[in-house]
């Protein structure tokens, strides 16, 4: 069954004087889902947004939301809804008016006891409740970041855009946020789009992941496809942490996961059937919890790093810097990908 | 705990010149301003110790100065903000910022040439040779400006701009632009933008140059007396009057006392209700 798009960009660029900010993308958000777009910063992901959202024109190509095509339609008149990157909130308004600003643009305006109750519903949604007369300078970066979310969420957007809503928040934060966010996402059914440059968050929060450099759209997927068959080196890279060795034609590498590789104190200690083994000296050692990373020399492969689980520890023995140690992978952890 | 000292001390050190010049300048000029206004004039004019409260009960014989003053000051400083404002506005939202500056400099530009020069050149354009004559070739004969609260009136304008559009020009151009997309994304259009976003946030600025104006205006006796000729006088020209001419030195104090207190009050009220109803003050201090 065919099913039109919530947002669709078709073969669109935009470019800022010499500055390539967005390439020839085509890209198609499904109604429902949780989509993130993932990049390093400058790679397009903000203008992309924004184009959507209506504050930016492609310079050719054609953005469509709902099967319509945005072209020449002005922000306030498009389905969506955004968070931006520092919530924008009205510093002269207090929290109910600054949620209830988007109903009261609608004509005719809503009546008063509607529009409070449509600010409770909102607040307790993302569990402000009690804080309607507040100024946005009397809350913390994350009541603010809930604020921003109640204010757009409150229209019912055809796709909630959000441009890094969580990256000025501190680590703990924004662990809640993300869940919260991910529940906010499924109990409303509203269409998600994310931009983050942090892998993590795409993967943990998102139905898929579409993974941008320079401007263009490397590869679109669920988190494991992109994790698992990464279609290059860039998004092996970006998404989880690889290991790169020389690959077997010009311009490829063999990509190993650390956590795919085994480690032992010897070969003949290492697992039963392994693709390949190597002998390596420890480098380094980080104790993460539930694993330890090591980063290990061989003297042909160069530096890599392996990851150990704690409950295989008691098998494959603990490593000090300047150890000797055997390293090995099944055929199956071993990638060969293009680094182009 | 001896840093803390330490700062207040230094703290006071600093302020001390600004401490002086408040006392000897503005408190000590005010308390013999109060002391003469009890006074009686002395028959070869000037000042006579006496404790008497005629000179404020014979305040209404400058009633029309008064209000002259509170009627013209007030409507000018509005006009002047009428103007500026989309003069500020275009300056901070549509010139681009490589202009922007140099055309800022060129709306302050007048302000620093001599005020009586400025002041004669009006005369000459309101005069009988200069507009009406214009509007008679026209056919509208018969108009008088020069002399009038009109011409008073566009004085002020003209005058108090480059005063006007800076502040609001500063309060407009450090508004977050993001703050307009916020409000165009929520379903606002850009007029709706601007009554609900723009106007209130640039509200401060608007206060201050109102307030810098309306003082001016309030104390003023120079423009009243070019361009009001004597028929459209100010306060100002009363006490000019009074002090230098009719010699009424204790009369010309309870003037002046009742001038502070009527500025301090507008003052105080015209700030409550610009900052303080829509709770700017936080905002204008970020
Ligand atoms: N308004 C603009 N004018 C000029 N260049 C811009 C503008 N907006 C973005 N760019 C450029 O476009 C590229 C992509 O920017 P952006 O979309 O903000 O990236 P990201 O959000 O992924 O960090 C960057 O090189 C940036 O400098
Ligand atoms: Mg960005």
């Amino acid at each position: 069954m065919f099913e039109q798009p919530v947002i669709a960009f078709e073969n669109v660029t935009k470019t800022f004087g010499n500055v390539h900010a967005v390439v020839d993308n085509n890209l198609a958000v499904k109604a429902g889902e949780f989509l993130s777009i993932l990049g390093p910063s400058g790679c397009g992901k903000t203008t992309s947004l924004r184009m959507m959202a209506g504050f930016e024109q492609p310079s050719s190509g054609a953005v469509s939301i709902q099967g319509q095509n945005m072209t020449g339609v002005p922000a306030f008149l498009r389905p969506v809804n955004m968070v931006f990157q520092h919530y924008a909130l009205f510093p002269h308004l207090n929290v109910a008016d600054n949620v209830s600003y988007g109903l009261r643009q609608r004509r005719p305006k809503p009546a008063d006891a509607e529009l409070a109750k449509s600010v409770a519903d909102a607040l307790e949604m993302v569990r402000l409740s009690g804080y309607e007369k507040r100024r946005s300078y009397e809350l913390s970066g994350g009541q603010q970041q809930r604020v921003a979310l109640a204010r757009a969420l409150i229209n019912r957007p055809a796709v909630l855009l959000l441009d890094e809503p969580l990256a000025a928040l501190d680590r703990k934060l924004r662990r809640e946020m993300q869940i919260e966010l991910q529940n906010l996402q499924r109990n409303l059914g509203i269409t998600f789009l994310l931009v983050t440059h942090d892998q993590e968050e795409a993967l943990s929060m998102s139905d898929r992941v579409c993974v941008m450099r320079e401007g263009r759209i490397v590869q679109i997927g669920s988190p494991r496809e992109l994790y698992d068959k990464p279609i290059n080196s860039y998004v092996a890279g970006f998404v989880g942490k690889a290991n790169f060795f020389v690959g077997p034609k010009a311009d490829t590498v063999l990509c190993v996961r650390p956590e795919l590789l085994e480690i032992s104190a010897t070969r003949k200690t290492l697992p039963q059937g392994l693709a390949d083994a190597f002998d390596v000296t420890v480098l380094n050692r980080i104790f993460l919890g539930e694993h330890t990373e090591y980063l290990v020399r061989h003297e042909s492969l160069g530096d890599f790093t392996v990851l150990s689980p704690r409950k295989s520890e008691h098998a494959s023995g603990v490593f000090d810097i300047g150890d000797k140690a055997a390293v090995g992978w099944h055929k199956s952890a071993a990638q060969i990908l293009t680094t182009t | 705990m001896n840093d803390a000292k330490h700062s207040r001390t230094l703290t006071a050190l600093l302020l001390a010149p600004a401490g002086v010049f408040f006392v000897f300048l503005l408190v000590l000029p005010l308390l013999v301003m109060l002391v003469y206004s009890f006074g009686v004039r002395a028959p070869e004019g000037g000042y006579q110790a006496a404790f008497t409260f005629d000179n404020y009960l014979n305040l209404p014989a400058r009633g029309k100065a008064f209000t002259n003053t509170l009627l013209l000051a007030p409507l000018a400083t509005a006009l002047t903000v009428l103007f500026a404002y989309p003069m500020a506005y275009f300056l901070a939202v549509k010139v681009s910022p490589r202009w922007r500056n140099a055309m800022l400099v060129l709306v302050v530009a007048p302000f620093w040439t001599s005020q009586l020069l400025r002041y004669y050149a009006w005369m000459m354009i309101l005069g009988s040779k200069g507009i009406p004559s214009w509007l008679e070739w026209i056919g509208i004969a018969d108009v008088r400006l020069l002399n009038t609260p009109y011409a008073v009136l566009i004085g002020a304008v003209y005058g108090f701009l480059p005063l006007m559009v800076p502040p609001i020009f500063v309060s407009l151009e450090k508004l977050d632009k993001r703050l307009l997309e916020a409000s165009a994304d929520l379903g606002s259009k850009p007029w709706q933008s601007f009554l609900q976003i723009t106007l209130p946030l640039s509200l401060p600025g608007v206060a201050t140059g109102s307030m810098l104006v309306f003082i001016l205006l309030m104390g003023d006796y120079i423009l009243p007396q070019f361009l009001g000729g004597g028929k459209v006088y100010f306060i100002g020209n009363a006490l000019v009057d009074l002090f230098l001419q009719s010699r009424n030195w204790p009369f010309g104090a309870a003037v002046s006392i009742a001038l502070v207190i009527i500025m301090f009050v507008t003052m105080y009220f015209y700030m409550r209700f610009v900052l303080g109803k829509t709770d700017q003050r936080r905002v204008a201090m970020v």
